[in-house]
């Protein structure tokens, strides 16, 4: 791929997202929170996925670490600085991966699927039943932090989410990606991919396969927590649901929606589902119905995904001019 | 000359199949020794004995002076022993350079640079070209691996093995797959790289006698799973019993 048409949509992208809460309602603003917390979690996903070969079932694990983590960090232990509570739950998730990802890179495919899927119920079990820990069904309260030191006290909730910390939210997605950007394209990120092609020739030509599958897994996890964290952050709660299958299923269907083969797919992807599904939700009680049909279209008809389409279209316009 | 792979006493069994059976044979510096005999003679088994993809029911495998077993394929190329599969093995989606800058990461170490950037890395990059000039491969470097002629995959298969600057390379069946026209082509590269990147020694499987003949120094010859011979090939040629078992059976089919 040329840099140049692809640097020039980055930075159109950014832009775009820049002026958005000056042009558009502060409800899309808002809407828009939930996109930077996914965005940044199928970045971590993706480098487990797209990267490294491994479809994990049970990611939304990892946005539930993030989200209860800070629930915990914020609204028990009265942390008020959310890049500490950003930092820590990362750290933390990282950690918790380590032995979970232990058991799960020794196997691949569907097995490393289901095993997260596993881990993931498990984990949701855990909330769901040690309710005076965890709240149970009724999860547990985000409080407010400040951001940047900063209380923005003048601001009701919804000014807040779509002002100060939807530009916050967009600087953290800017600097994951851009994080993440270097780490697939160093000589680490290179080895992950030769993991993906063929892990027996890789192996062959020195490659720590199962070390570099857990490495991948670990950065995943901190990418998800993050990414939780905002989303708990958004909602002001730490609920279950966020780490039900569904949520998992749901990673899965961005990354596909918007292209796993490419760098940017999974923002795309969570930039189009986080769109589509409010629109259809305010449109018919059957939107969930065509999300499936939108998704099998994707699969069918452009495998690459929606980044992957607009790549292709790029490609078959210069050759016309060529 | 220095020893530098060796069998003991090495048999391996599947079940009640005896695959092999008692193989001592030396892998000496500085020398190409081809391993022959028909199909199910048990070469790709020794070969995977050889290379630690298999531990051996009895016996041992050294290594430079070391046992192999339970050592492991990223060690094992570390201390300079690597091998190519009979079946091609590429990466579909890497390119020609980023395939063997993956070995290259490998051998200098850089392989827990999380944020390096990897194309900006001279070292690497100059030693990637120059791999990729020995095997001719410098015209197609940004070319994915899964594009390349059946030909270009298995140089490409081979030069990443040697961009690991191993002491030992042991490739099955190099030329399997290969037009004929090109089999001679493959080997002149092969030993040529070899010399030039200072690889003691080659362990050739090899169906195609011609090229057992014209660039071995030493022919093992395996039959049902036992040493058959063990010789320079102007003995093994001169014996025409010997040829018959390596490649009579093999007319039959």
């Amino acid at each position: 791929m040329t840099r140049a048409p692809l640097a020039l949509a980055v930075l159109v992208g950014a832009i775009g997202l820049a002026l958005l809460p000056l042009l558009a309602p502060s409800y899309y603003a808002s809407l828009m929170i939930p996109f930077f917390g996914y965005a940044i979690a199928l970045l971590g996903f993706n480098l487990l996925f797209g990267y490294t070969g491994l479809l994990s079932f049970g990611h939304a694990m990892f946005l539930g670490f993030g989200a209860y983590g800070a629930a915990v960090l914020a609204g028990k232990l009265g942390i008020t600085s959310f890049e500490i509570v950003l930092i820590a739950v990362m750290a933390s998730a990282a950690l918790v991966a380590l032995p979970i990802g232990l058991f799960c890179v020794r196997y691949v495919g569907i097995f490393f699927g289901m095993l997260t899927l596993a881990f993931g119920m498990l984990f949701y079990s855990f909330l769901f039943k040690f309710y005076h820990v965890t709240g149970g069904d009724s999860g547990m309260r985000v409080p407010r932090m400040n951001i940047l030191g900063l209380e923005f006290a003048q601001y009701n909730k919804i000014e807040f989410l779509a002002g100060p910390f939807y530009y916050y939210s967009l600087a953290l997605l800017i600097i994951a990606a851009a994080v993440m950007w270097r780490i697939v394209h160093s000589p680490f990120g290179l080895h992950l991919k030769a993991v993906r092609d063929n892990a027996r020739k890789a192996e062959y030509l020195g490659v720590h396969v199962h070390r570099f599958r857990l490495a991948a897994f670990v950065i995943s996890a901190a990418y998800g927590a993050a990414g939780g964290a905002i989303l708990g952050f958004r909602v002001g709660l730490a609920d279950p649901e966020l780490v039900y299958w569904t949520q998992s299923g749901q990673l899965v269907f961005m990354a596909v929606l918007g292209g796993f083969s490419n760098f940017f797919g999974p923002i795309v992807g969570a930039f189009a589902f986080t769109l589509l599904q409010d629109q259809l939700q305010s449109l018919t009680q059957y939107w969930r119905f065509i999300l499936g049909a939108v998704l099998a279209v994707i699969v069918i008809a452009f495998p690459e995904g929606l980044a992957g389409l607009a790549g292709s279209l790029r490609r078959t316009r210069a050759g016309k001019t060529a | 000359m220095t020893v530098l792979l060796e069998t003991k006493g090495v048999s391996k069994c599947y079940g009640a199949l005896r695959a092999l059976e008692e193989i001592n044979v030396v892998i000496r510096a500085e020398e190409v020794v081809s391993v022959v005999g028909p199909n199910g003679a048990g070469k790709t088994t020794l070969v995977n004995l050889l290379t630690g993809l298999l531990t051996p029911t009895t016996g041992e495998v050294l290594f430079m002076g070391e046992t192999i077993a339970g050592i492991g394929p990223v060690r094992l190329a570390e201390r300079g022993l690597v091998r190519s599969f009979q079946l091609i093995q590429i990466f579909p989606q890497l390119t020609v350079e980023e395939t063997i800058a993956a070995a290259v990461v490998s051998r200098q170490k850089k392989r827990w640079r999380v944020f390096a950037s990897l194309g900006r890395d001279r070292e690497i990059g100059a030693r990637v070209a120059e791999v990729a000039e020995i095997f001719g491969l410098a015209q197609r470097l940004a070319a994915p691996a899964a594009t390349l002629s059946q030909g270009e995959k298995k140089l490409l298969d081979v030069a990443s093995a040697f961009a690991l600057d191993p002491r030992i390379i042991l490739l099955d069946e190099p030329t399997s797959g290969v037009s004929t026209a090109e089999k001679h082509g493959i080997m002149r590269t092969l030993i040529a790289a070899a010399k030039r990147a200072g690889v003691q020694s080659i362990v050739l499987v090899e169906h195609d006698m011609d090229l057992v003949a014209a660039y071995s120094q030493r022919i093992i010859a395996l039959s049902e799973g036992r040493v058959l011979a063990d010789l320079p090939p102007e003995r093994f040629f001169a014996d025409p019993r010997l040829i018959e078992s390596v490649i009579g059976k093999r007319r039959r089919h």
